[in-house]
């Protein structure tokens, strides 16, 4: 019996499931619910230990349909690794109850789906704009919305906090201090700005304030044909950028039904996993950084850089590299290359140990990190952490492991996971990543299969230049592939492949067109970002700056 | 050896060894070009290329530029590295303000120029809209190579006491 099945068959005894319909399509479970049995049916989907993840929470618009929203939720089980979608339609003006109540994490989810469609989740304590600016009118992802019509801003907003129990966030105590941290600071990555109250040197309250670099990427890949919003996609987490290439196209090519061949997955391991590498190596030097240990982001960075180079031999280009397409590979890589990647991991070997040398045994760096702001492995969950942070939290949660992708089963490797889930296991298990990271490198580059390095069907893939150029079949394929474009079915699929930071999802709704009708990314920053404001309650400043770093808040995936 | 025992020709070359003239401006120009002090406004993926600009392999250190401030007051130079969102407009044009004379804005990145490909309801399209910019350096991101080069440029700019009418002429927007 599928998992469908024996979930209709439990809900069957529960609810009225008349009007509810059951889906199974693309490899994906759906249900359609109505909003009234929202909060019951969650309930029961949580305690009954069917789902423990809320992964995503988004909307979709549809303004030719009488109920013009679909609220779409993602559930995880991080047992056996089962995925369900429930979606909820909702007419302009309706509300649906907000899921605050049964899993925290979904706050900022929701938040975000107001923002975006002005869908109203009833209950929620805060539902204000999040991306978008404060003088911001409309709701931007709605199909009537332009997505080149900008609205000045003009001032930014005062400190302020999140409401709690009823309790208005805009008020502040007279008794404490109000701190504004950003977004222009050196510990604030860039854009991102923490605001606190201040007893002395403890935080009483604290807040953050996202969306200063909310760049419209859904909007954008809603007016592009797929393989033009790869580029896109090297933006989102711009520390790892092939790994948001690989999960876009891999669920692209779900929803196509076609599987890569055995060269284009190798090759696409190898570059996921030196992306985990490069990812740990600023996460870990900034993180350093930002606790006055400007040694190891030197040392770290000179090998970020042979990486870079490694791409650059590649395809050209150093950070943002676009070397996916949908159905394989952009190109096949150059001679001698993977030999030159062997060499580099066995120099990373020596540097890992150094710099877990250099950090993981200071004496000043342990100080500062065990035992700070640790976080649960109940409320990691609740909150939705996925990632090297879940780890930490000792949940040793690895979609490499749990549902394998890409060959990964077959490699030899260990999931590190912490105890504590303080700072200092955090950037444990990231270290420790690093070295399994190079492990799967090496065993893929010793054993590359022949081959291909993308599959060749026409309605899909652009033919190779010498075709193009050579001979009027190939000239037409190329021709009617531009004009056209690429055609998935009518339908939608969620697919997630662990990046660097955790699950990065992307939720796909195809409407047979040449350009993704709906592309919501499921960033993993994002629902780890969201617990920062009580998981640095009640701990020092210096221990929140300590923090923002351990996370590894990467703006562009975090705002998108 | 004295002075009124030289030909003319040699009394120069000797002047040449303990002294050199100059304009005092040129003079000036020449400590401001090679002291540049930057504020690293990195909001994006330029930021982490900026961060290759300051690493070890490229090191900006090399033109004079490694102060790195992340305060406005002690900056000269503001790199603007990544995109500028409407939301993050005003936070730019403060920092900018706060910064003191002389001042210098490089603008790295299509983003940063132009709104890049980011032609979206939440891009400011170009930071020139609300600061003046003195080097624009292309590229999505552009490479170490290519910020270097811009930096150079400003250099070269500093030196010659280029005009910057852009700057001359900028208006603060009224909101500030």
């Amino acid at each position: 019996m599928s998992n469908l099945e024996q979930l209709k068959s439990a809900f069957g005894s529960k609810f009225n499931t008349s009007q509810y319909q059951f889906a199974h399509a693309f490899g994906d479970d759906s249900i359609v619910i109505p909003k009234e049995d929202v909060i019951p049916v969650f309930t029961f989907l949580k305690n009954g230990d069917h789902f423990d993840f809320l992964m995503d929470v988004c909307g979709v618009d549809y303004p030719g349909r009488a109920k013009r929203f679909d609220v779409v939720y993602h559930l995880f089980h991080s047992k056996n690794g089962n995925r369900l979608r429930i979606k909820v339609p909702l007419a302009e003006g309706e509300y649906v109850d907000s899921l605050v109540g049964i899993w925290k994490g979904a706050d900022w989810f929701e938040r975000e789906a107001y923002d975006m469609f002005g869908i109203v989740f009833r209950g929620h304590p805060n539902l204000r704009r999040i991306l978008t600016h404060h003088q911001f009118v409309g709701h931007p992802l709605r199909k009537d919305y332009e997505a080149d019509r900008q609205q000045h801003c003009t001032s930014s907003l005062p400190v302020h906090f999140d409401n709690v129990n009823g309790e208005d966030g805009s008020l502040l105590n007279d008794n404490f201090v109000p701190i504004n941290i950003g977004p222009s600071h050196p510990a604030m990555h860039g854009t991102l700005r923490v605001m606190a109250e201040m007893d002395g040197e403890t935080i009483v309250r604290a807040g953050c304030e996202i969306g200063y670099l909310h760049r419209c990427f859904e909007k954008m890949a809603e007016t592009h044909p797929y393989n033009q919003v790869i580029p896109y996609t090297d933006r989102l987490n711009y520390c790892s950028a092939p790994m948001n290439n690989v999960g876009y196209c891999k669920a692209v090519e779900k929803i196509l039904g076609v599987e890569i061949p055995p060269k284009a997955q190798a090759m696409r391991v190898i570059l996921c996993e030196l992306s985990r590498v490069i990812d740990h190596i600023v996460a870990v030097g900034t993180g350093g950084v930002d606790l006055g240990a400007l040694t190891a982001f030197f040392h770290l960075f000179t090998y970020r850089e042979k990486v870079y180079h490694l791409f650059e031999k590649l395809c050209g280009a150093r950070l943002t590299v676009s070397l996916t397409r949908v159905g394989g590979m952009a190109q096949d890589a150059p001679e001698g290359w993977y030999d030159d990647v062997l060499a580099f991991c066995k120099e990373m070997r020596q540097e890992v140990d150094e710099i877990s040398k250099l950090l993981l045994d200071n004496k000043i760096f342990i100080k500062r990190t065990q035992g700070v702001c640790p976080v649960k492995a109940a409320d990691a969950i609740a909150w939705g952490y996925t990632g090297p942070l879940l780890r930490a939290s000792g949940v040793g949660l690895d979609l490499r492991k749990i549902k394998p992708y890409y060959g990964y089963d077959a490699l030899d490797f260990d999931v590190p996971v912490g105890t504590n889930g303080d700072i200092y296991d955090r950037y444990l298990v990231r270290i420790e990543e690093m070295r399994q990271s190079i492990r799967i490198i090496e065993q893929v580059c010793k054993n590359i299969p022949g081959g291909d390095y993308t599959i060749r069907d026409r309605s899909i893939v652009l033919p190779e230049k010498k075709d193009v150029y050579g001979n009027i079949e190939g000239l037409m394929n190329h021709f009617m592939l531009v004009i056209k474009g690429l055609r998935p079915p009518v339908g939608d699929v969620y697919d997630a492949t662990e990046a660097a930071n955790g699950e990065l999802g992307f939720y796909l709704v195809s409407d047979g067109s040449a350009n993704p009708y709906r592309l919501k990314v499921r960033p993993p920053c994002f629902a780890i970002y969201q617990s920062f404001p009580s998981v640095v309650k009640g701990a020092m400043l210096a221990d929140a700056i300590a923090t923002v770093a351990s996370m590894n808040v990467i703006a562009g995936e975090l705002d998108r | 050896m004295t002075p009124q025992n030289l030909e003319d020709q040699t009394m120069d070359d000797f002047s040449k060894q303990i002294a050199f003239t100059t304009r005092l401006d040129d003079l000036v120009a020449w400590g401001r070009k090679n002291a540049l002090w930057p504020l690293p406004y990195g909001t994006a993926c330029c930021g982490i290329e900026l961060m290759s600009v300051m690493g070890p392999k490229y090191d900006l250190a090399r033109f004079g530029a490694e102060v790195v401030r992340f305060s406005p007051r002690q900056a000269d130079l503001l790199l603007v590295a990544g995109t500028i969102t409407e939301k993050m407009a005003p936070v730019l044009v403060r920092i900018y303000r706060q910064m003191l004379e002389p001042k210098y804005v490089l603008s790295m990145g299509a983003c940063a120029s132009s709104g890049g490909f980011y032609r979206a309801y939440h891009v400011l399209q170009g930071i020139d809209s609300v600061i003046p910019v003195d080097v624009f350096v292309p590229g999505c991101p552009p490479t170490p190579e290519a910020v270097l080069d811009g930096i150079m440029l400003l250099q070269k700019m500093i030196a010659e006491h280029h005009p910057r009418p852009w700057k001359q002429n900028w208006k603060a927007p009224d909101y500030v």
